[in-house]
């Protein structure tokens, strides 16, 4: 692999894959020469590598597209293993002088075309011998992947403005998947797609939409691994893949989302919607959820009146549309009387009563709830109605509860008011007693 | 009937009923535009009863260790029958109490009855105050909520800044270096035990005190009564005295009852010893004042840190206050005036400061 | 103490209303005191077992190689009973976004419904977005009574 090279980027692309610089000092150079022999007493090249290295001392101290961060270069998985310019770009590290560097005498290759770089990592990175000696489990299928995928297709057909291993991973500043750094971490795969993506004017001849992005950010999916930190919650690649990037399949989508959302998708399969769907070629769950902005679902969704999706294929007089308006009626009735347990709860906790208890059977009540809004995927009303029944009846003893406390503090206070009253008559009685005692008639 | 006087004669050969009886009997208390004070002092030990009673009946389900507080207050507010009216009555009438006694010691201030022969009396009455003092910060912490954990920790935190003593205060309240379930432990020792037990004591003394010397009259008064012997009213003991202060507390039981209905104590949430603390800690009413004042204090005065210097200054005070009598001979005059003043400007200052405290937040 | 007014008749009668008056509003006063303080000390029927330790069932309600699940506190706990005649107690809650799961007797596995998430028979998350393990906690068994304690720790 030292026969391959890497030229310096030349692309306007090259300016958006390399994070900020802050700690390399910016200077204009214009005698490389000169420059790179004085600097090389200064260079921190040492600090990192036994081996002198000219090309990061010189390179850190030029401009884009010809710099490279030597910190984020020395942090990165590959100048960790060993793995240095040379390797990729050939030439001599050691020699100060820059055309001895970079001639061909001493091997430089340069920078890679574009097309050429899915082959170039894959000279290592799908030789399973080599990639076993750094790390027995890493995959080496990355390139077979990879040519099977939208992107590597029309790579193959001569459009090199698509997708190349290093527009997702990074060119010098390459770090493992599971590192936060890496620009493939979970967290920043949504944004790494988006370069591209997003990017109406670059996207033009494609001719698919550029709003997943802004759409994804929207989504409950966005909000639980970036708001909540849930690293099982998907991104791009969990749907679309990573080095196999594609869309899925009409048919394969309830497949990708079924990954997570189990009961639903099995529910949904032995529901009349499959058959249905199928026929008409329709794909499932996104159908009614979308795909890329997926919101929380609300009852709203299911039923007849605004909002609801049923109506995209139901109309009145039609058992779907029974059927729809149905199930909302169970939702909604179960959450108003989960609502009204809760508030008269909140009462009498607000007046003062321990209803912990039945507070917290409540939040069982509640979950029956969330089950009864996954059952409505069969559309079957009588399975919705198992979880709705049970979660009726934990909801309605809880109100019974409730009553019985506010009850209580009626008891309560009935009880205080006798006593107060018995506790008047004694100080009336004590009253007179007294005016009795000291009235000048007595004494 | 043969069988009183047969009962009579029996108590009277073995506890000298008959000297009691007499000496009831005979106990005057005296009748003034100031005697409405008179009954603070009973309307304290008659609170400090109720809380031994409630306190016992507490005992009786509450378990004091870490795992089993939280819970068992719990229990008794939600399962044991009248246990919520026992325990809010316990917690209400602690404040009830420290409130009437502060009034009663401040009233005795007023009036001057620590003068010469009841020094004593003063003397175990500030004491008393302390110990009542302590008996609400200690009980405090029993529920094992979250607002009982972060005051307890803050108030010993105080109690670490005493000079030389302050850091072996600290472990020795805490039973450690942190709040635990080992300062629980300890604090429901002293609240039951040690601290009832030394209350009880200086409560006979203090009680035995005011019998021997009788109720003190103001000097005000006094001079009045010297001077004109015809307006010097005095009424018995028992009855008269007596039905008025039973009304009283008929009155304060009432008004218990009522704060238990309408306004039960909040069990709040379980404390958890690694949560950190929650924004806006205080500590009970009683101690605002004090709280407020080391808030406003500088963090650093010549070289000593606030903090000591407030505490400093509270000890001294309070240092002063309980040797009151032996700086105020009860000789009328400037001294007299002076001594009137400062406690008039002590009162506001308690007063004020706590005001202030709850106004701030 | 009373001087006897025999030059007024209506008197006696009023004081003997009065006394009487008294008397049975203080007996009744002290009967109100005392009836909450009575009540008070007879111990509830539902004896407290302590935060840490609940009766979760009894031998014979489950069979082998199923589960069930019971209130621990505040909280859903799960008891299972495996086909060795071995019983085990987790937490219900599960680790990933707080659904409750429950026993599969085809996986022999803690399953949540949610998202799929897996856990083995002591609570060690096997496979799915669940972070952590589920909280084990004890079983002792006291004649034909389960009771299921949190592990205290060291």
């Amino acid at each position: 692999m030292q026969e391959n090279l890497l030229q310096p980027r030349d692309d306007s692309r090259g300016k958006q894959m390399h994070p900020d610089d802050n700690g390399a000092v910016s200077r204009v150079l214009f005698a490389p020469l000169l420059i790179c022999a004085a600097l090389l007493l200064l260079s921190p090249a040492a600090a990192f590598s036994q081996a002198k290295n000219t090309c990061i001392a010189c390179h850190s101290q030029l401009d884009d597209p010809l710099h490279v961060n030597p910190d984020e270069y020395a942090a990165g998985i590959h100048a960790q293993k060993g793995i240095t310019c040379v390797s990729c770009h050939g030439g001599d590290p050691t020699a100060d002088d820059m055309d001895k560097a970079m001639s061909k005498a001493a091997g430089f290759k340069g920078k890679p075309e574009r097309k050429a770089i899915p082959a170039f990592c894959a000279k290592c990175h799908a030789d399973s011998a080599y990639m076993r000696g750094f790390d027995p489990s890493l995959r080496t299928d990355q390139l077979a992947q990879y040519l099977t995928s939208v992107h590597g297709k029309m790579l193959a057909k001569g459009d090199d403005k698509v997708a190349v291993c290093v527009d997702c991973h990074g060119v010098h500043d390459i770090m493992p998947p599971n590192d936060p750094r890496a620009h493939v971490y979970p967290t920043n795969v949504a944004t790494t797609c988006s370069r591209c993506h997003a990017d109406a004017a670059y996207m033009k001849p494609y001719k698919i939409p550029t709003d997943q992005f802004a759409l994804y950010n929207s989504s409950v999916h966005h909000a639980a691994l970036i708001d909540r930190g849930d690293l099982s919650a998907p991104t791009c690649t969990t749907c679309h893949g990573s080095h196999g990037a594609a869309p899925p399949g009409v048919k394969s989508v309830v497949n990708v989302c079924s990954t997570c959302h189990v009961f639903q998708a099995q529910l949904f399969d032995s529901s009349p919607h499959k058959e249905a769907f199928d026929s008409l070629g329709f794909p499932g769950c996104i159908t009614c959820h979308s795909n890329h902005g997926i919101q929380h679902p609300t009852d709203a969704m299911i039923g007849t009146g605004d909002g609801a999706v049923c109506l995209k294929c139901h109309s009145a007089g039609d058992p779907g549309f029974e059927a729809a308006g149905a199930m909302h009626d169970q939702l909604v009735n179960l959450d108003s009387t989960i609502a009204r347990s809760d508030a008269i709860l909140n009462r009498a906790e607000l007046y003062g009563m321990e209803v912990a208890q039945p507070k917290l059977q409540l939040a069982d009540a509640r979950d029956d709830l969330m089950k009864a809004r996954v059952a409505i995927h069969s559309v079957q009303t009588a399975q919705v109605d198992v979880d709705v029944q049970a979660s009726m009846k934990v909801a309605q003893q809880t109100y019974q509860a409730g009553l019985a406390a506010l009850a209580e503090r009626s008891y309560r206070r009935k009880g205080l008011f006798v006593s107060l009253g018995i506790s008047l008559l004694v100080l009336i009685g004590i009253a007179f007693l007294i005016r009795k005692l000291e009235t000048p008639s007595h004494e | 009937m043969g069988t009183a006087s047969n009962l009579r004669n029996w108590l009277d050969e073995r506890f000298g009923w008959d000297q009691i009886v007499t000496f009831v009997r005979h106990k005057t208390v005296p009748q003034h535009r100031f005697s409405y004070f008179y009954f603070l002092g009973g309307m304290t030990l008659f609170l400090f009863g109720i809380q031994v009673v409630t306190g016992i009946l507490l005992l009786l389900y509450y378990r004091p260790s870490p795992d089993g507080a939280f819970e068992s207050v719990q229990y008794i507010m939600t399962q044991v029958r009248f246990g919520w009216l026992i325990r809010s009555i316990h917690a209400w009438g602690a404040n009830v109490m420290i409130l009437t006694a502060i009034a009663h010691m401040f009233s005795v201030f007023f009036l001057k009855s620590y003068r010469k022969p009841r020094e004593l009396t003063w003397l175990s009455g500030m004491i008393l105050l302390f110990l009542v003092l302590g008996f609400g910060f200690s009980g405090y912490l029993l529920p094992w909520n979250t607002l009982s954990v972060s005051a307890t920790k803050v108030g010993t935190d105080i109690t670490g800044q005493v000079p030389l003593m302050g850091h072996w205060l600290l472990i020795f309240l805490r039973g450690g270096e942190d709040v635990t379930g080992a300062t629980l432990t300890r604090f429901f020792g002293i609240h039951v035990a040690i601290l009832p037990g030394l209350a009880t004591m200086l409560i006979g003394l203090h009680l035995w005190l005011v019998q021997r010397f009788g109720m003190s009259v103001p000097p005000k008064i006094d001079a009045e009564w010297t001077a004109n012997p015809a307006k010097v009213h005095e009424v018995r003991f028992f009855p008269n005295f007596f039905l008025r202060e039973l009304m009283a507390w008929y009155v304060a039981l009432a008004i218990l009852g009522t704060l238990a209905a309408f306004k039960p104590w909040e069990l709040g949430a379980k404390a958890d010893l690694f949560a950190s603390a929650p924004a806006g800690i205080r500590p009970e009413w009683y101690f605002m004042f004090m709280f407020q004042t080391l808030k406003l204090l500088p963090s650093k005065f010549l070289a000593i840190p606030g903090d000591v210097l407030g505490i400093l200054a509270f000890g001294l005070a309070a240092a002063v206050w309980t040797l009151l009598p032996f700086f105020d001979q009860g000789k009328q005059g400037r001294g007299s005036r002076w001594v009137a003043g400062a406690g008039v400007f002590a009162l506001m200052y308690v007063v004020g400061m706590t005001v202030y405290a709850y106004l701030a937040k | 103490m009373q001087k006897s007014n025999s030059n007024d008749p209506s008197k006696p009668e009023r004081r003997g209303f009065l006394e009487t008056f008294l008397g049975i509003s203080v007996v009744a006063s002290l009967i109100s005191f005392l009836y909450p303080v009575l009540r008070y000390v007879i111990p509830p029927k539902q004896a407290e077992l302590g935060s840490d330790l609940v009766l979760a069932g009894h031998v014979g309600d489950l069979k082998p190689n199923t589960g069930k699940i019971f209130p621990f506190g505040s909280r859903p706990a799960l008891l299972i009973l495996t086909s060795d005649g071995n019983y085990h107690a987790l937490s219900a809650v599960c680790t990933h976004l707080g659904c409750t799961v429950q026993y599969r007797s085809d996986l022999r596995e803690v399953w949540c419904a949610c998202h799929n998430g897996t856990y083995d028979v002591d609570g060690r998350n096997i496979s799915g977005p669940p972070p952590r393990p589920l909280e084990s906690f004890g079983v002792m068994l006291k004649g034909d009574e389960i009771y299921v304690q949190r592990q205290r720790n060291a």
